[in-house]
């Protein structure tokens, strides 16, 4: 079976990871294509998935009756989209869904919040990466809803 | 321009030649002189005082080609009762032009430097000149980006030059909107956040940065995040003007008179002032 620990170790979000750890959250990954205009999820669907993407770009919409959907941002290569860390089965706020060709590697959070339960140094490094993307994502919204051009 | 050997503070009357839409507020006006003659020389980043008559003047940033002085092209928005005035000239009508004024963005002083442009809404206006005068001296500089935001794709102004401009090999374009409909294939996200999709070195780079006050903050800080000099983040402030002239003290921002000191400024040199709230 192909390991995808390689691919793990090159993305970004989880640079400088021990190896060990990148071994464990290979058992959680899977390697996800999604077209353009493929949905990756969409609004109420339970956010099974965490996503790193590797390639492509995905747009994250929001669905306004009559206007239809509202693209408030872009990821791409690099960049992670979903949610870590809610004990209940949580859902998505919001559409994602692939601009052109995406690839992408889909973390099962559940069984990913298990092992890091079992082992709290990798859900430690791996709650420094996820707050961290939170703080960028916080600033962004924050940035957005002032009308930085007005 | 021959005006200012007599009174600086006499506008020429210079006649519109051509007007275009570039949103639904904002318009790039061509003029030239009423009296005919070549126009007169600019920097990258030099503003003029437009006047309507019976109405007021205002500072407007040239945003033409350096290279081609003859054509003076500015692009306004409509905010207020001058900007307004301005932006409803038709072909043929006049008004008057002093200038130009104001220290330039140091392109000059950029060769051998990877150039980072950021403008973030009508920002674009003051520092396509720049963009100019970099792509037509291509070879004397390193990697060369332009990061450009606005609110929608709709705010988005030049587009026809932002096309052309993505299609050259020598000059990364990197243009981002807070929100777009269906259909918009670009990027949705802040400024900020694309200078780290930017190649440059931080050691030999010079960044011209030009945008609403928010928007130049957070852009300037990430750029020092990423290792940039101070000396090197060049800023374009805008302040109310009077006379443009350094003489009446209207623009005055901490020991700076911002229509001769500035508007273009090293960020080290007005860091203090920039940051300061009340001022
Ligand atoms: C060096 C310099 C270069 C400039 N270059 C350009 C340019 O290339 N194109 C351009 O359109 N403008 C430019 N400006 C801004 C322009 O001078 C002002 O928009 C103009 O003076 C407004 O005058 P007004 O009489 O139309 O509006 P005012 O009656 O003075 O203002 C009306 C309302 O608009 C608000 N306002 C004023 N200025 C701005 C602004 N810049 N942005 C948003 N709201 C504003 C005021 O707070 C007020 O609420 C520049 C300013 C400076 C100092
Ligand atoms: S506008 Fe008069 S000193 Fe600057």
């Amino acid at each position: 079976m192909e390991t995808l620990e390689p691919v793990l170790a090159a993305h970004p979000f989880l640079q400088g990871l021990d190896p060990r750890h990148l071994k464990i959250i290979g058992e959680c990954a899977s390697k996800v294509n999604f077209s353009a205009g493929e949905f990756l999820f969409r609004e109420q669907d339970e956010a099974t998935n965490f996503y790193l993407i590797n390639h492509g770009r995905v747009a994250v919409e929001i669905f306004r009756a009559r206007r239809g959907p509202v693209n408030v941002q872009t990821l791409r290569e690099g960049e992670a989209v979903g949610w870590l860390w809610f004990g209940k089965p949580y859902h998505w706020h919001f559409d994602a869904r692939a601009v052109q060709l995406t690839r992408a590697l889909a973390l099962d959070v559940k069984s990913l919040m298990q092992r890091c339960d079992q082992d709290p140094q990798l859900g430690y490094e791996l709650m420094k990466r996820y707050a961290h993307m939170l703080a960028v994502q916080f600033r962004v919204a924050i940035l957005q809803l002032g009308d930085m051009y007005g | 321009m021959c005006s200012q050997l007599t009174d600086p503070m006499l506008p020429t009357p210079y006649q519109v030649l051509k007007r275009v839409r570039e949103t639904k507020d904002t318009f790039t006006l061509t003029l030239a002189p009423v009296k005919g003659g070549q126009g007169f020389p600019f920097a990258p980043g030099q503003f003029n005082m437009l006047y309507i008559f019976g109405v007021g003047e205002v500072p407007i940033s040239i945003s033409g080609d350096p290279d081609r002085p003859e054509k003076l092209v500015h692009t306004v928005r409509a905010v207020g009762a001058v900007s307004r005035a301005i932006c409803g000239l038709k072909k043929g009508d006049t008004l008057g032009v002093r200038g130009p004024y104001g220290v330039p963005w140091p392109v000059k002083a950029a060769p051998g430097y990877d150039v980072l442009v950021i403008a973030g809404g009508l920002g674009l206006a003051p520092v396509r000149p720049a963009v100019y005068h970099l792509l037509a001296r291509r070879p004397e500089y390193g990697n060369l980006e332009l990061i450009y935001g606005a609110r929608t794709p709709e705010d988005l102004v030049y587009r026809r030059e932002l096309s052309l401009w993505r299609g050259r090999f020598d000059f990364r374009v990197h243009v981002t909107v807070d929100a777009a409909r269906n259909g918009w294939r670009g990027n949705v996200g802040v400024v900020p956040n694309l200078i780290a999709r930017a190649r440059f070195d931080p050691e030999q780079t010079m960044a011209l940065v030009c945008g609403p006050g928010v928007m130049m903050r957070f852009t300037v800080q990430e750029l020092v995040n990423r290792g940039l000099k101070m000396e090197n983040i060049y800023v374009s402030l805008e302040r109310n003007m009077k006379c443009g002239l350094g003489l009446c003290g209207h623009c005055q921002l901490g020991p700076f008179f911002v229509c001769k000191d500035g508007p273009v400024f090293p960020y080290d040199r007005v860091r203090d002032w920039f940051l300061m709230r009340e001022v």
